[in-house]
């Protein structure tokens, strides 16, 4: 088990032929994963070159690709203009799993994918968009991570599920993981833009419901009311051992670090206010990635 | 981006809402000929990004060319809670029958736009929130059906909007509408929204923040962006592209990732230290970025230390151990660097980085954030 994606899971690259998803396609392809067609318009027929041996075949449009393929998954990496017809082309398409790298994609955009997805695509889930991707490890890894930081999971367990709001924080948990020895089922990498597809709720509802996944570090961060939201879910629904870290206790008020989310104002959206939410509900807070580690280490060893 | 009150008033005018004639002057002459245009009695108001302007005297009504000049002469140059002054909005006064407020934003928890809507205007929002919420109307808009007229009046009637204003109020609320979304707004806020006694209504005043994603699609905010007051660092970052935000600590940061640059400076702090920046060199930051991010901190007097914290993902480590040999190569740079590089092609960087020649004390490699802050903290305090 895994949550969203594993073996079996078939993916196409929807950029396959760009710099990116080139790169980061072949990666997750030499990882393992079923990265079974491309997709760029007007590049159909032609195919990708896999450097160990064997090619990929790009199709025009996620249509053809998904018919000729069976595809289920779509990894999509292009720029942020092309972006949302491109999270729309793969839902029409039929895609249950979509994964948007894209960093930079308007807000008014994303709302607008966003509410579209709800009410003619209820069965499509989007992850992202501006995330790293997803991973089970030993299974499938559609994104940016890099697939040997993620540790495998073991049969027996116990296996930890991540989800986390911050892309190179995501790698950071996977890290922490890794170097304790600590498999992991699933890492979500959710995105910090404003409007992401999946959010924490989604995904620990799935860690709660999955056999392989017997605790759960989550990393939030300043901005938003997501992971108080999480908190109040987690009081109520998740019976699993968690820990958490929320990154940006130092940030100056009103400034935005970075992210579109990523800004606390008036005193709401702080790393305390978050951190004492957690708390609230029962998770264990780091405060900084390593001891958010050392506490899931704890946790394990208890279980 | 957050624009001053005259630009939000000229980007108003771009979707049709009503606004007070009036120009922008960073003299007291162009304050006059503002005034001569627009036509007596005018208002000259301070073009700050604060609030509270018209208590600390940036606000004042004047009746004739002389009493422009004396209150232009006062206000250009003022200084509002640490804002300076360097221009004023001039425009014809207005009577003022009723004060309104109505505003557009994204609300993430729900992601649905939201509607404030409130009959009493003219103070901050946040106060009414507070002692009277029943006097805000919060509507959600779905993004893909929009607000419609009919609905925008529903929303006037049940804020007890004055009678004889709804119908001007449900017509603004749907050019605001179309202000935010095809403005690309992260708010559009009217506060006061005024009803006068001629049964009109417009906006006195405007609160405007662009998303700077957007700005691909939208040539006219360069405008906006030249009059950015942005401290010497931050504009130096702006031109190559760096997430920068300056503080005011001795451990200068680079880190790939927002949520990885904010983990260091909390990292930073619980070690004792404190960080001069904020600064996120983006996913897929190459050999160039890492000059550029390296000279932005080397600009910085304050910097004791330089603390590089990079997880590649879509950043790859060889890119970033060739941009600091080559940043090396390039500046001089004032402070010595400790590194902690893991993730893609980490193994690569980490070689190429102890195979250039650099002596140890102008960079030191540390395996784990921890350490590295420990390391970058121990030489920004002078306790190595």
């Amino acid at each position: 088990m895994a949550i969203f994606v594993n073996a079996d899971t078939k993916v196409i690259v929807q950029g396959l032929t760009g710099g990116q998803g080139k790169y980061h396609g072949l990666r997750n392809q030499a990882y393992g994963t079923q990265v079974v067609g491309g997709v760029t318009p007007g590049k159909g027929g032609t195919d990708v070159a896999i450097p160990e041996g064997g090619s990929i075949p790009v199709f025009n449009s996620v249509a053809e690709a998904v018919a000729a393929t069976g595809a289920t998954a779509s990894f999509i990496a292009v720029p942020p203009k092309a972006a949302s017809a491109a999270i729309l082309e793969a839902a029409a398409a039929g895609i249950a799993f979509i994964v948007c790298i894209t960093e930079g994609i308007p807000a008014q955009d994303e709302a607008k994918v966003f509410n579209t997805l709800l009410r003619d695509y209820p069965n499509t889930r989007l992850l992202g968009p501006n995330c790293p991707g997803i991973i089970s490890p030993g299974k499938c890894n559609i994104g940016i991570t890099a697939g040997e930081i993620a540790q495998l999971p073991t049969a027996s367990g116990p296996n930890v599920g991540i989800v986390s709001r911050s892309g190179t924080l995501t790698y950071q948990a996977l890290y922490e993981l890794k170097q304790r020895g600590i498999g992991v089922s699933t890492c979500v990498g959710i995105g910090g833009d404003p409007v992401p597809g999946t959010n924490f709720i989604d995904c620990l509802k799935e860690f709660q419901a999955d056999p392989e996944t017997h605790a759960i570090i989550m990393i939030g961060e300043i901005g938003g009311s997501a992971e108080e939201e999480a908190a109040e879910f987690i009081k109520a629904n998740v019976t699993k051992p968690m820990s958490a870290y929320i990154a940006g206790v130092t940030a100056p008020e009103g400034k935005k670090m970075g992210h579109a989310g990523a800004i606390t104002s008036g005193g709401k959206g702080t790393a305390q206010g978050k951190m004492d939410a957690l708390r609230a509900a029962g998770v264990k807070v780091g405060l900084n990635p390593t001891e958010a580690g050392d506490l899931m280490a704890e946790i394990v060893k208890s279980l | 981006m957050d624009l001053f009150e005259y630009q939000g008033k000229q980007y108003f005018a771009r979707f049709d809402i009503p606004v007070s004639p009036g120009d922008v002057a960073y003299t007291v002459d162009e304050a006059v000929a503002a005034a001569e245009a627009a036509g007596y009695p005018v208002v000259v108001k301070a073009q700050v990004q604060v609030g509270g302007r018209g208590k600390a005297g940036g606000i004042k009504l004047a009746d004739n060319a002389d009493e422009v000049r004396l209150h232009a002469g006062n206000i250009i140059g003022m200084d509002i809670k640490g804002h300076l002054v360097k221009r004023v909005w001039v425009e014809h006064a207005s009577d003022i029958e009723k004060e309104y407020y109505a505003s557009y934003s994204l609300d993430r928890g729900a992601k649905k736009h939201l509607l404030m809507l409130s009959a009493e205007g003219g103070v901050e929002i946040e106060a009414v929130a507070e002692s009277n919420p029943d006097a805000i109307v919060l509507l959600h808009i779905d993004p893909v059906d929009g607000i419609s007229l009919a609905t925008a009046r529903d929303a006037a009637v049940r804020a007890k909007i004055d009678a004889e204003a709804v119908d001007g109020v449900a017509e603004m609320l749907v050019k605001l509408y179309r202000c935010f979304t095809e403005g690309d707004c992260d708010l559009a806020e009217i506060n006061p929204l005024i009803l006068r006694p001629d049964g009109g209504v417009h906006a006195l005043d405007a609160k405007v923040s662009l998303d700077n994603n957007a700005g691909f699609r939208h040539p006219e905010w360069d405008e906006f962006r030249a009059t950015e007051e942005l401290d010497e660092r931050e504009q130096l970052a702006r031109t190559h592209d760096l997430q920068y935000i300056g503080l005011e600590g001795s451990v200068g940061i680079i880190a790939n990732g927002a949520g990885l640059a904010m983990s260091t400076l909390d990292v930073v702090n619980q070690v004792g230290g404190a960080a001069s920046n904020f600064l996120d060199i983006g996913g897929g930051a190459n050999a160039d970025m890492m000059t550029a991010a390296l000279e932005v901190i080397n600009s910085d007097q304050s910097v004791k230390s330089i603390f590089i914290n990079i997880f590649g993902g879509i950043t790859r480590g060889e890119e970033v151990a060739k941009g600091i040999v080559e940043a090396l190569r390039r500046v001089e740079l004032r402070a010595p660097i400790v590194i902690r590089l893991d993730g893609t092609n980490a193994e690569e960087g980490r070689s190429i980085l102890a195979n250039a020649g650099i002596p140890e004390s102008k960079l030191t490699s540390k395996p784990t954030m921890l350490e590295a802050a420990r390391a970058a903290v121990a030489l920004a305090n002078g306790t190595n």
